[in-house]
């Protein structure tokens, strides 16, 4: 069975899931499963650009406003144009999709007008140039008035569902796994592993930082879109540096170069994230930022490459195997 | 007009002085250790901070007076440095051999943590600084009008950035530190203890912070434990627009943008305010990367 199918069976499983048992589920417990799919989204495309392609960017969460603002606008535009019509799935879905798809295209415009001069920068410079294009792309949304400006843009229609989350999820993580194992994605490699000497053997650096950068930025957007019609309502505050920061440090947690780390640390944290609420009310603080932080220089101090360093679940699986056999054969 | 445009200028160069204290300390730990120190601008709410605690320990909030003021200016000077070298000690030293990344990576989780925990220890509310020193009455040059307070504020800076200035090129100290941020290796090789320097030199440079911390305080007296991380950005942005690892570069560029701010809110549009010193790092990092004063370095493969 060829790795497409693969996928699309996976695909079809989860909307056989949506359709016959998702509304079965706990509804806390069911926007837990939502968001860890919104955050794996998030992580696996911010994985693109810090991890494989090794540039340190801190406004992933500007990218992902912008794709969710862009597609909140656009839905909300297509209830009062044309009302009645998103209520029924089959003609709500196609506009939905189309919305993330505009809220991703809007994102990955913004991503390479950061990208195109920025990606010039290194290291600490690009970081520090991103985070202020996020909160750049901050401050003009608090200044729009036609999106709610520091008011916040509410009644989004809820047209996300277990179904279009995860299905996201999976393009995004199939996406993103086949990249990596085409020249393109070898080429972000090879501009991680030493910029120079990709270049002296031919690679266009600019160019696949600003690729991965556009990619990394369109993904995000697409979560963002997710984000909106899940929550039904956006606050430019949302998208802060700390939005940004906890998806660097499911990105860092999980190993910088992991699909499979990026989306092991997403639902992780996601989940600490519940459970960490009750320590959150008695201190009247976000007291999940002061684990994160601690674990984050924790993990640089002992644990640097995070829970799974460059590998992905199935190279340990063949590596597992191939131990297991050469043990039964009596050869190690 | 003319007379509007000068109040901002010296609003503006008061701003920029404190801005021009906390850049310092940026552009001093770039130099040694090449690494933008994130947590700086959370030192110094530490040491606004500390500068509170100390007033009120003090009791130099009942009345006004200079002996106060510097006795406050010590205690967040010396509680910031001591943060520093905790932060140099247990944080950063370990790292000196991994890659910059993990480095970068600990700085953020450094300014978060002290973010937070301050939200935690000192309560989240704003705090009122305790006036330690009020001035009477205003300059007054016809109708401009120039609060002393702001003088004194601006003195105390200048005073301190000479001071730096100082240690930097006229003592023992100084040159050792230049020599660590010319060349790491060839430094330790001549003698210098390349640690202890480094360990200073961050002390310095958050002491600068911690003064910064009261000043502010001073001028606007309302701190809380988020306040240090847009100026920490901006002092940054100010660093990088001087030439980062350039002393007299990063006072001048926080001058240049403490005005360009107060001009920005008084004239155009001050909701824009945050977005200002970004707009100037990305021009500045587009043509001119080494900044004003920089000089440039070719990479070597």
């Amino acid at each position: 069975m060829g790795t497409l199918w693969r996928w699309l069976l996976v695909l079809g499983g989860i909307w056989a899931f949506q359709f016959l048992a998702s509304d079965q589920i706990d509804p806390y417990f069911y926007s837990i499963i939502i968001y860890s799919g919104i955050n794996i989204v998030l992580a696996v495309s911010l994985n693109l650009v810090n991890g494989f392609t090794g540039q340190f960017s801190m406004g992933h969460a500007g990218f992902m406003s912008v794709g969710g603002y862009t597609s909140a606008f656009l839905t909300i535009w297509f209830a009062q144009q044309f009302p009645g019509v998103l209520e029924s799935p089959w003609s709500g879905a196609p506009v939905f999709v189309g919305a993330l798809l505009a809220g991703g295209l809007a994102a990955s415009v913004a991503g390479f007008l950061v990208g195109l001069p920025s990606l010039r920068l290194k290291g600490d410079y690009l970081a520090i140039v991103t985070l202020g294009f996020g909160e750049i792309i901050r401050v003009l949304i608090l200044n729009l008035d036609f999106i709610g400006g520091a008011r916040g843009l509410p009644g989004i229609p809820a047209l996300s569902h277990f179904g279009w989350v995860y299905s996201v999820v999976v393009v995004c993580v199939f996406f993103v796994a086949r990249i990596m194992q085409s020249s393109h994605g070898r080429e972000f490699l090879a501009v991680r592993e030493d910029e120079i000497a990709a270049e002296a053997t031919g690679v266009n650096t600019t160019r696949a930082k600003v690729r991965a950068f556009v990619l990394g930025a369109f993904f995000s957007g697409v979560a963002g879109g997710l984000f909106a019609h899940t929550l039904r309502y956006l606050n430019p505050q949302t998208f802060d540096f700390n939005k940004s920061f906890e998806i660097i440090i499911m990105v860092v947690l999980g190993g910088m170069g992991s699909i499979t780390g990026s989306i092991v640390a997403a639902v992780l944290l996601t989940i600490s994230r519940e459970a960490l609420r009750p320590l959150q009310e008695l201190t009247h603080i976000d007291f999940r930022m002061i684990i994160y932080s601690l674990l984050l220089i924790v993990l640089m101090l002992t644990k640097p490459n995070g829970l799974f360093g460059r590998r992905e679940i199935n190279e340990l699986f063949a590596a597992w195997s191939t131990r297991r056999k050469l043990k039964r054969e009596g050869l190690s | 007009m003319a007379l509007e445009f000068l109040q901002h200028l010296v609003n503006g160069l008061s701003l920029g002085s404190i801005y021009a204290l906390i850049a310092l300390g940026y552009t001093m730990v770039f130099g040694v250790l090449k690494l933008i120190n994130f947590a700086h601008g959370d030192v110094y709410m530490i040491g606004a901070f500390v500068g509170y605690f100390s007033a009120r320990f003090f009791r130099f909030d009942d009345h006004s007076s200079l002996t106060g003021l510097f006795v406050t200016l010590g205690c967040a000077m010396s509680g910031s440095a001591a943060l520093a070298f905790l932060i140099e000690r247990f944080a950063y030293r370990p790292l000196r051999k991994a890659p910059r990344v993990n480095l970068l990576i600990t700085a953020v989780g450094v300014s978060l943590f002290l973010q937070f925990t301050g939200q935690l220890v000192f309560g989240s509310d704003p705090k009122f600084f305790p006036q330690v020193y009020v001035p009477t009455g205003d300059w007054s040059y016809g109708e401009l009008k120039i609060n002393v307070l702001q003088v004194v504020v601006f003195g105390i800076s200048i005073l301190l950035m000479g001071l730096l200035q100082f240690i930097v090129f006229k003592t023992r100290l100084g040159r050792a530190m230049r020599a660590v941020s010319f060349n790491h290796d060839l430094a330790s090789l001549m003698g210098i203890p390349t640690q202890k320097i480094i360990s200073i030199t961050f002390m310095i440079g958050s002491a600068l912070a911690g003064a910064a911390g009261v000043l502010v305080g001073l001028i606007y007296p309302k701190i809380d434990p988020l306040m240090g991380v847009m100026p920490g950005l901006k002092c940054f942005v100010a660093a990088v627009l001087g030439g980062i690892g350039n002393i007299t570069g990063a006072v001048v560029g926080a001058l240049i943008l403490g005005m360009a701010e107060e001009l920005l809110v008084g004239y155009w549009a001050p909701t824009y305010r945050d977005a200002l010193a970004f707009a100037i790092l990305i021009l500045i990092l587009l043509f001119r990367p080494t900044g004003l004063f920089g000089v440039n370095r070719t990479e070597k493969v």
